[in-house]
Formats: structure tokens, sequence, C-alpha cells
């Protein structure tokens, strides 16, 4: 981030954002940069737990060149305001992953935004997130993909599923795609719902109590997200944190 | 065991029970036929506590505690077991995951000690030896890419593990076919049929019933019991129809 001016809610990237939250740490401290070189793989993680009531900006600039791999984790659960962007620009026949959760509560905005740029050939990239937004939270996801013009073979998907579990929580889901090659996959599918009734019931009938029976079907929804994280000590940590901050919200 | 008494309810501000009155005692095995649209399947999740079901009067103490005041997870504690003419699938949340929560949930609220895992494997593999279910069914999501006779086998694993004393089995011989049906039937005999324990089925059919030998068979029509009697009324209703006996 090199602009020093707040930004204000004309900026499509922070139409969602509270910026009242965002004015306590602004400037934010600049992005973390990562480069992949050719034909290695990489891997990172984060876990967003900032204090209540804190403003956490974490901006990474990601760049992957010619035949490489990143993959990236994500928890993003602390805060008044939690905040990760990702700008990626992927190489030839190189591939970028996202895995992430959103889960907030109380008056949290939480929010992933991400601006991939396909600039090569054959490059692939895929991007998941499961959001889960209690009380008054506002969970938002901004992805956007850009495949340059001999970026010819492009294949990307953005999945994005969010749960809402108080009629007072809001959940944003913006794909955009621009696009200039003509050989290319492009796949974007967000879903908004809320727990399944008839499951709640179904497990009431069989004993178990409303807390027992949402924690175990939000574990399911957000279950799939740290699968493949290759230090175990990392994905225990992530999911334990998940399960802790869901149990806050049932 | 249970006993209802003149129970009225609405669904969506519509009257499907209409004053139906009825008592099973423990030991006791009863059957509710009728036609479609009578009420059936409206009787079993009343009993249960599903959202939308508005009892509007009447009365039904299960063991003298007035079932209505209870909540659906409270009532599955007491001892009572809904099985689904629908099972519901749930992806992501596996048969034994499911099980062992509900189990230890219907412990924990009786104030008894929990399975541990070793103990609740032990049991499931039992439970799903006497139903016939691949242990490596339970492993999967709950019910989902079940085909319609799995599910009803896997119903009455949950209900050979959860060991209810009253069992309120609503169409669990739908979408069976004979071979399934006489496996089913003899898990619901080995499961419930104890002097401790009471079933109430729910069925169109008496083929069921040939299997699970019923102690009285009751007729329900438009919101009522219109006609019961012993299993020789299931019969009749065969050879008649519904029409005829209701009528009568």
């Amino acid at each position: 981030m090199t602009a020093l001016a707040l930004p204000t809610r004309r900026d499509e990237a922070w139409r969602y954002s509270d910026l009242d939250a965002l004015a306590s740490v602004w400037p934010v401290p600049d992005a973390t940069r990562i480069t992949v070189t050719a034909g290695q793989s990489a891997h990172g993680h984060l876990l967003q737990d900032a204090a209540t009531g804190a403003a956490a900006v974490h901006d990474y600039v990601i760049d992957i060149a010619d035949g490489g791999r990143f993959d990236f984790h994500l928890l993003n659960i602390g805060g008044r305001l939690g905040r990760v962007t990702f700008a990626v620009t992927l190489g030839k026949g190189s591939h970028f992953e996202l895995n992430g959760a959103i889960i907030g509560g109380g008056d949290q905005t939480l929010e992933i935004v991400t601006q991939v740029t396909h600039a090569r050939p054959d490059a692939t990239s895929g991007q998941t997130i499961r959001s889960i937004l209690g009380q008054r939270a506002t969970g938002s996801y901004l992805g956007s993909i850009n495949v340059a013009r001999d970026a010819q073979r492009t294949d990307a998907f953005q999945s994005v599923k969010a749960m809402l579990l108080d009629r007072t929580a809001t959940a944003n889901a913006k794909p955009e795609l621009e696009i200039f090659a003509d050989d290319v996959k492009c796949a974007h599918g967000a879903t908004v719902g809320e727990l399944d009734r008839q499951a709640l019931f179904y497990m009431a009938s069989r004993g178990m109590d409303p807390a027992t029976a949402k924690t175990l079907l939000l574990k399911a929804f957000v279950a799939g997200v740290f699968d493949d994280v290759s230090d175990e000590a990392v994905k225990d940590r992530l999911e334990a944190a998940a399960i802790a901050k869901l149990e806050t919200l049932v | 065991m249970l006993t209802i008494d003149n129970l009225t309810n609405e669904i969506d501000g519509k009257p499907i029970l209409k004053g139906l009155s009825l008592a099973i005692k423990a030991g006791e095995i009863h059957a509710i036929m009728g036609p479609n649209g009578a009420g059936k399947s409206t009787l079993a999740y009343t009993l249960g506590g599903r959202p939308g079901y508005e009892v509007t009067g009447g009365d039904a103490s299960f063991d003298g505690v007035n079932l209505f005041s209870l909540d659906p997870h409270e009532r599955a504690a007491a001892g009572l077991f809904l099985g689904f003419q629908y099972p519901v699938e749930i992806p992501g949340v596996s048969n034994l995951q499911f099980l062992r929560e509900s189990l230890n949930s219907q412990k924990r609220a009786r104030g008894e000690a929990e399975l541990n895992g070793g103990e609740f494997i032990r049991l499931a593999k039992e439970k799903a030896a006497l139903l016939g279910l691949d242990m490596d069914m339970l492993k999967r999501s709950v019910n989902v890419g079940f085909s319609g006779g799995e599910k009803k086998r896997a119903e009455m694993v949950q209900m050979g593990i959860l060991d209810p004393r009253l069992a309120i089995l609503d169409e669990t011989d739908s979408g069976l076919d004979i071979d399934a049906l006489k496996i089913v039937g003899a898990g619901i005999n080995a499961i419930m049929r104890k002097p401790d324990k009471a079933v109430l089925l729910i069925t169109h059919y008496q083929r069921l019933l040939d299997y699970v030998k019923p102690d009285f068979v009751h007729v329900l029509a438009g919101g009522r019991i219109v006609k019961s009697g012993g299993p020789e009324l299931a019969l009749e209703l065969e050879r008649e129809g519904y029409a005829e006996v209701v009528a009568a």
C-alpha cells in the first residue's frame, strides 16, 4: 500500500470495510513480498487472530515464476477489522492455491481481497473460501482474476461459500473476472446460506443438544480448508483456533 | 409409557390432528395405518418436536412427563427415538461422529458416564452387524450416497446404538426390498421387543407387520384414530382397503 490517503468506500476494494477501524492503523505497514523462483514450490499460512478491538491489515504481494507453485492457508478470525489481501502474479505454467476461512462474530469486519493475475500461458489458480458469520459480523471476499492477452490455457477457479448464523450478520462475495485471452477456463461459484434446519432437527432427534449439533455442522462446513496443510503442527494450530472461534458463536 | 390425549395440532395454520388419543404400555407394539394425508407422519413429527408442528390442544405424556415441555433433544435423552421416513443427509459429518455425539449428549443429559472412543466403536460394530451394515458405511457422511434401503438400515443401527425405550418409526418399511425388509424387521424385534420398551410403527402396508407382529393396530383417518383392533385389523385393511374399513 503506497497510498497515504485513507481509502473511502468509493474505492471498490474497500467498499465493505470498517474505515473507522482502519483509520486507527493507517497508514498500514508495507506489504510482505514473496517470490517463488522458477520451478520451486513454497507455502505459507497466516492465523489472523488480532485482539478484540484491534485493526489488523496484512498485504501480500506474491510473484510466482515459471513452473513455480505457492500454497497459502489463511484463518481470518481476529480484531474489529481483519483484512488480508493478496496480489499474485503468475508466470508460465505456475500455480497459486489459496484456502481460507473467515469466522466472525460481534461487530467484526473480516475481509479477504485477492487479485490474481495470470500474466503468462498455462498457469492455474484455485481459491477456496469458507466464511461463518454470526451476530453483527461482516465477512467479505473480493476476488478478481485478470487474464493477460497471451495467457492462453489459463485455468482458474474461485469457490466461495458463506454461512450466516444470525439475521444481523452479513456476507459479501464478489468474484470479478477480466479476461483478454480466448482459450481460458475460469470458474467461480458463490453461495450464502444458513444452517440446515432439517439436519439440526435430525441431530436433535438423536439427542444432540443444539450447541453440539451446530458446532458439528459448522466444523463440517469449514473442514477441508486446512486438510492439505503439510506441517502437522501448523494444521493442528489452525484447526484448533477455528474450532475455538466457532464455539464462541453457537 | 406413552399416553396421548385428545391431541390437536396445526401446520402453517392448517389443522391436521383433530383430537387423537392413544395409550401405549411398556412391552407393546402398536401399528398405525391409514390413507395418505391422514396425519400419520404429522403425528410422528409432532411427538418428536419438529419445528413448525404446533400443538394447539391436548396432551402427550411420556412416563408421566409432559412430552411437549421437552425440547427435541431432551425427548431423545428421555428415551424417545423417531425413525424418519426420509432420513436426512449431513455432508461432512460421519455416521460414527454423529452417533457418538448423539449418544454422549444423551448420556450427559441423564448424568451417565460418556463412552470413550473404543467403547463406542465396539458398540457400533455390534449394532451394525445386527443390521448387516458394513462398518465402512458408518465411516461415511450421514446418509450421503446411501440407497433408500441403506438409509433405513442405518436408521435401525442408530436405534440400536441409542437404545431408546420408545421408538416411533415412520414408514421405516418404505423403500425396502423383501430381503432388506426382513433384516429391518428382525432388527426392530431384536432391539425393541422387550418388556420395558415399546414401539409405534407407522405404515401404509401390512407387509412389515409380517415381520414385526403388532399387539394393536389402529386406523388413522382425518386426524383421529377411527378404529382400533388386534393384528387381524391390518389384514382386514389389506383385504378391504381403507375406505371400506373407515366407513364401516
